[in-house]
């Protein structure tokens, strides 16, 4: 039950005002640039864009210097601003056969065409905290080296024709895909609409479901296809110009998992797949939402669900932080009257309690 | 609709001109990723600034980017991203249009006005040679450099041979 309550008005605005010092931090520092965010902060504000499920790095970059580089807070931020504008379209399906690439690497295929690109990856360090970027040292341009002549194929594509693997689904271009953002979420839904959930889904949430799988729960036998890291065109259909433009480029992550299948009544043996596709640069975030969609195929494909990560329900629901945090959060706001009411009923019942005590006592004492 | 608000009668007849063609559509994908600076470079540069009426916008909304289940399956909705759009009128009755990410105004507006420029024939060569071609190649430039970046750390892999004792 909610009631009007006054009086903390005067205290909202100093602790708005309290919240704009400490961000601002000791003033002999020189506060922090949105391009600085933009550049040297550049996972944070992808991890921003990827969970606000929004692509823009300056705005991103804004909510994490805003909310004092609390990434939720910042996701939240993001996902508001969005509902202000209005939507243009829907573009042109990306091409991820054909984006630039930054990174790309295969766990199955040694030798694949194109090869093995590390890209800038965090794999291989030591992970010692490096006292060099204490101070601001200047630091070495990027090694370069002739690109290769062969074109970087998909796995999927080099995989494909063996049959030995699980091909894309015939692309239906004619039904409109489903949209969590318009229509309500109802189960069981679709492996569109599903990706578009893991796609915004808490990078956390979709870790711990995948290493979930990995240690027994819902177990896939995965191997990393592909991962790949770069840029891809964003292009619009634009009735007035009658054909559709580039909008610019995105970055984006995609990893391809194949998982190995001994068939089941629905499905022959063959290595299935699970897709994993996310704003910025996160083979953490994408790796794992492949997990999960291969995991939430159990139903599709005629396995057993015994486990959280193969819970459609369960999962979908619980993976978006903003809605997670907005519930688990309200329970800091006044419950006053709740909470008197509840007191009140617990007296009550302690006072029943009691006094079916006495009486009992006075009973047992008039029948000595 | 989901399209921000009524375009005018007189708007509406500009955005219908037929305007197709491959030289177009480079043009356009080339205005998306030029600079504010580049556009605004080349503004100052024109012999004559032309008189621009302003049509639609410039205006910010989103655009729902899809992907394909799989890579190249049935398409599933991405997440969104920022679009700044504008469409302008020059004097002479030309109009052009211009669609970019991101939130930059001014860039759109820029953006739609050289659209229309490298429509007319007077101006075509100018935008062309102070705009488009640099754009154009600093775009080449950049993606090369990126390309040779991750070619240097290419795995090249050996086999070890082992001794027998």
């Amino acid at each position: 039950m909610y009631v009007a309550v006054k009086g903390g008005e005067a205290a909202i605005n100093n602790a708005h005002r309290l919240l704009a010092d400490r961000r601002r931090g000791d003033r002999s520092l020189p506060s922090i640039t949105i391009e600085q965010v933009v550049e040297q902060l550049g996972l944070s504000v992808d991890r921003v864009m990827a969970e606000a499920s929004l692509y823009d790095r300056s705005l991103a970059a804004l909510a994490v210097r805003q909310s004092r580089g609390d990434l939720i807070e910042a996701i939240f931020l993001l996902r508001a601003y969005r509902t202000t504008l209005p939507r243009f379209g829907s573009s042109v399906p990306i091409d991820t056969a054909n984006m630039t690439i930054e990174r790309r690497v295969s766990a199955t295929y040694k030798d694949m065409p194109g090869g093995q690109l590390l890209g800038p990856t965090f794999d291989y360090t030591h992970r010692l905290l490096d006292p060099s970027l204490l101070t601001d040292e200047e630091v070495d341009v990027a090694a370069r080296r002739p690109e290769g002549e062969d074109a970087m194929m998909r796995i999927s594509d080099i995989l494909a024709h063996e049959g030995l693997i699980e091909p894309d689904s015939a692309p239906d271009d004619g039904e409109p895909a489903g949209d969590l953002t318009r229509e309500p979420m109802e189960f069981p839904m679709n492996r569109d609409l599903r990706l578009q959930a893991l796609a915004r889904g808490d990078e956390g949430f979709l870790l711990a479901l995948g290493y979930s799988t990995q240690r027994g729960y819902g177990r896939n036998h995965p191997f990393v296809g592909e991962i790949r890291i770069g840029e891809v065109e964003v292009e619009l259909d634009v009735p007035e110009l009658g054909f559709a433009v580039s909008l610019g480029t995105i970055r984006i992550t995609e990893c391809q998992m194949v998982n190995q299948f001994k068939g089941s009544s629905k499905a022959p043996p063959q290595f299935t797949r699970g897709y994993g596709l996310v704003f910025g640069q996160s083979e953490r975030k994408a790796m794992s939402m492949s997990l999960v969609d291969r995991a939430l195929r159990a139903g599709e494909l005629g396995e057993d669900v015994t486990a959280p990560a193969q819970d459609e329900e369960f999962v979908i629901s619980h993976a978006d932080n903003v809605q997670a945090t907005g519930f688990v959060e309200h329970l800091k706001l006044p419950h006053y009257v709740d909470f008197q009411a509840e007191l009140g009923l617990v007296r009550k019942m302690r006072a029943d309690i009691e006094k079916a005590r006495n009486e009992s006592m006075d009973n047992k004492e008039a029948a000595e | 609709m989901e399209s921000a608000r009524p375009i005018e009668p007189q708007a509406a007849q500009a955005l219908q001109q037929p305007q197709t063609g491959e030289g177009r559509r480079r043009a356009a994908s080339l205005l998306a990723r030029a600079t504010r600076l580049e556009l605004e470079k080349a503004w100052a540069l024109l012999p004559k600034q032309p008189a621009v009426k302003p049509v639609r916008g410039p205006e910010t909304g989103l655009v729902m980017v899809r992907g394909r289940i799989g890579g190249g399956g049935t398409p599933f909705n991405l997440g969104e991203a920022t679009v700044t759009r504008a469409t302008i009128m020059l004097d002479s009755g030309t109009a052009g249009h211009a669609h970019a990410l991101g939130t930059d105004r001014e860039k759109a507006r820029l953006a739609a006005i050289f659209d229309a420029l490298s429509q007319e024939a007077d101006s075509h060569a100018f935008v062309e040679r102070e705009l488009l071609g640099p754009v154009a190649a600093r775009i080449a430039t950049e993606d090369k450099v990126k390309a040779e970046e991750a070619a240097a750390t290419r795995v090249d892999f050996f086999t070890m041979v082992r001794g027998d004792n």
